[in-house]
């Protein structure tokens, strides 16, 4: 599904190396974590494989689905089936959801070939993947993200997610700022989505997310690689011994 | 910004003036220049009564003396060149103009203009019974469904027409809200206009339908100055549409309107206009100067002037639909989109005038800049010392698309009565990046995405359109801000 070779990342705009040969492989179905200490990269991973512009890719080559995944734009990455749950979702004043998730849906389906959503077709569904995160339907009549509470915002780009129905979503510490209550109606909402042909990403800091969203694989992210990777349980290990036992490991590896 | 977004941004900017056909039909003009004779030409054309062209001729001679002691506006945030009244013909008439029964005997080239600017009378005719009169150049073209209007006893004809069979009216009204000694261009509008729109509501009559005039100047090396004027007697009401759009020409043509409006006890009149004029090139070369006059009493008590604009054309455009609230309880609104790219430059903005008591306005101005554009709202809210108890809230909020466009915002506030409560609020903001990217995350294209965005920081002042206009009105927007890209 997702493989990714040596990647090295700048920032753009002072040359700073974010990325330093990062590899990692994904197979369909498969839910990967990755985790690590604040500053290690993990956004910027995420930022990089949806097309965000600001970042130069100086080595290093990312397939998705058989395409090279860094020739393709922003939009066209979304529409073949890659999806980033953003960490802070932003704001649209104005454009109500209901407009916005027509003109996302339509984009996409035209893109992968499928017929436009009738109206009615499209208001079916948007109740039905809303109530996956129990957002109100009044919902669709509000500006995106606009007003909406921190939970509200979060629960939102996992009702997106359903709505548009990705091969690969990656969720970007979307766990932050949540209660324990909101956390567990997003992480439901991820588990119903799960399926042998969508692969999830999850990036966290913390194991909490984990406790309800059961990895495949866990990797942790140090200084723009990774470093070790392992099952479930190593998620636990990094909650109990922080992530310092593993700098100093990685520290020494280089 | 992105080098990319800016990039599209730019192309967004340039993109082409889509309205710029020129219609081949023959043409009536006055010889070209401005004196006395010029006036009296146009008087004499349009059959005037005597105390018609002395009011002119008195306009005129206001005019000059203007003109002398070059009393131009010069405070708005605009860079005018000089321009050549001598060299400008004032009246323009297509030459065919036979009365016309019905759009069948209508010259089929103009029906074809009408269909090009995707505003065919006949479709209005069938959807929904919109009146319109179109002024091509300087005249009145063709009217619909007068007889609907006739049984209610509304009076829609072109200006021309209700001097001939409603002087009285005319007279009455006539400068009463704008006096020809009222600025610049008011006055050599006074002098010089050839026609327009008359528009009288009698007492109690709700207008069932919308009525509209669509304004295009066709002819090269004319002005327009067209005049209109709305009477709404006691507890009428009546819904006014003016669309605005000319073809594509080097030079600079003037067009120098002038819109009364009189609301009598419980009257309501809401204005809304779309204005595309010719913008000029993408360098700045050609487009229509629109320096335009427009202003509504309230003489009534509890009666309301609502004005509503999406202002998207003009090289450039200086107006400001006023509000005097001089009945008590009268309302005045305002709500205006001005949509600037290439090297537009737009000053626009309103007054409200509080004179009664309990009066109330408000003023939500959206300003979008693109390209080299320039995009100013200047505003008064003035509260005089007998308004007892005056509201107003004004929002005026600022959006740039791209890095080398300006948006500039003037309230002015004069309130001299101690009971006022006058709200202010202003913000600017860039399409950020970061929005862009959220909604190509989505699958949106980035043109999209912007024409949601865009849509999204107009959807207010839309939605006071009335329904056919705002779609017309979005598609405007989107044709405007589609660029190479569409």
């Amino acid at each position: 599904m997702l493989e990714i070779n040596n990647l090295h990342v700048s920032i753009e705009e002072d040359g700073t190396e974010i990325l330093k040969g990062l590899n990692l492989k994904i197979g369909a179905g498969e839910v990967h974590a990755i985790m690590g200490p604040n500053g290690s990269g993990k956004s910027t991973l995420a930022s990089v494989l949806a097309g965000k512009d600001g970042y130069e890719i100086t080595e290093g080559s990312v397939s998705f689905d058989g395409m090279d995944l860094l020739e393709l734009d922003a939009d066209v990455r979304a529409r073949e089936g890659l999806f980033l749950a953003f960490q802070y979702p932003i704001e649209l004043p104005g454009v109500s959801m209901s407009n916005f998730l027509k003109q996302a849906v339509s984009s996409v389906r035209e893109h992968r070939g499928l017929d436009p959503l009738s109206a009615g077709d499209l208001l079916k569904m948007m109740k039905e993947k809303a109530a996956l995160v129990h957002l109100d339907p009044s919902l669709k009549t509000r500006a995106v993200n606009e007003g909406f509470s921190g939970g509200e915002k979060k629960r939102n780009e996992i009702y997106q997610l359903a709505m548009l129905d990705p091969k690969l979503a990656i969720l970007d510490e979307t766990d932050s700022g949540l209660d324990i209550d909101a956390l567990r109606i997003v992480a439901d909402g991820v588990n119903t989505l799960r399926s042998p042909d969508r692969s999830f990403l999850v990036i966290t800091h913390y194991q909490r997310l984990l406790d309800y969203i059961v990895p495949d694989f866990v990797h942790v992210l140090v200084g723009g690689k990774i470093v070790m990777t392992g099952g479930k349980e190593l998620a636990l290990e990094l909650e109990e011994k922080g992530y310092d036992w593993i700098k100093g490991d990685a520290s020494l590896a280089v | 910004m992105s080098d990319n977004s800016t990039e599209l941004l730019h192309k967004v900017a340039d993109s082409e003036y889509k309205y710029g056909f020129y219609t081949d039909i023959e043409s009536d003009k006055a010889k070209i220049g401005l004196n006395e004779e010029t006036v009296r030409f146009i008087s004499a054309k349009k059959n005037e009564p005597e105390w018609l062209l002395e009011w002119r001729l008195k306009a005129y001679n206001h005019f000059v003396s203007l003109m002398e002691s070059e009393k131009t506006p010069e405070w708005a945030h605009l860079t005018i060149p000089k321009i050549d009244l001598q060299g400008i013909s004032y009246y323009s008439a297509p030459k065919q103009r036979p009365e016309y029964e019905s759009l069948n005997e209508v010259d089929p080239e103009l029906l074809n203009t009408f269909k090009r600017l995707g505003i065919p009378v006949q479709e209005q005719e069938r959807l929904v019974g919109i009146v319109v009169d179109v002024v091509m150049d300087s005249v009145s073209v063709t009217t619909t469904f007068n007889a609907e209007l006739d049984k209610n006893g509304i009076i829609f004809c072109s200006f021309g027409e209700a001097v001939q069979k409603h002087p009285d009216l005319v007279k009455k009204y006539l400068g009463r809200v704008v006096p020809y000694t009222d600025n610049y261009y008011a006055a050599l509008n006074s002098a010089v206009f050839s026609d327009g729109s008359f528009c009288y509501i009698p007492k109690g009559v709700r207008c069932p339908v919308e009525l509209s005039t669509y304004f295009r100047i066709n002819e090269s090396g004319t002005g327009q100055f067209e005049r209109t004027l709305i009477i709404a007697d006691e507890g009428s009401y009546v819904s006014y549409l003016e669309g605005c759009t000319a073809p594509q020409r080097d030079e600079n043509q003037l067009h120098a309107a002038v819109v009364e409006i009189l609301a009598m006890d419980d009257a309501e009149v809401k204005y809304s206009t779309i204005q595309n004029w010719y913008p000029g090139n993408a360098e700045g070369v050609g487009g229509i100067f629109n320096f335009v006059t427009k202003r509504g009493i309230c003489e009534g008590d509890r009666s309301k002037i609502s004005w509503t604009q999406l202002e998207t054309g003009s090289s450039i455009t200086w107006k400001y639909p006023s509000c005097i609230l001089k009945g008590d309880h009268s309302v005045g609104e305002f709500y205006s989109v001005a949509f600037t790219k290439g090297r537009q430059q737009a000053d626009t903005g309103t007054k409200m005038i509080h004179l009664g008591k309990n009066t109330s306005s408000t003023i939500i101005s959206k300003g979008i800049s693109a390209g080299n554009s320039q995009n100013a709202y200047r505003g008064l809210v003035r509260v005089n010392r007998n308004a007892e108890n005056a509201r107003n809230f004004s929002q005026c909020d600022s959006m740039l698309l791209g890095d080398r466009c300006g948006a500039h915002t003037y309230p002015y506030l004069e309130i001299s009565n101690p009971s006022a409560k006058v709200e202010h609020e202003a913000t600017t903001s860039k399409v950020g990046e970061d929005q862009i990217f959220y909604c190509k995350q989505r699958g949106i294209s980035e043109i999209d995405a912007i024409k949601l965005i865009v849509n999204g920081f107009c959807k207010e002042i839309l939605a006071q359109l009335p329904m056919e206009f705002a779609v017309e009105a979005r598609n405007l927007l989107a044709i405007e801000l589609e660029g190479s890209v569409g």
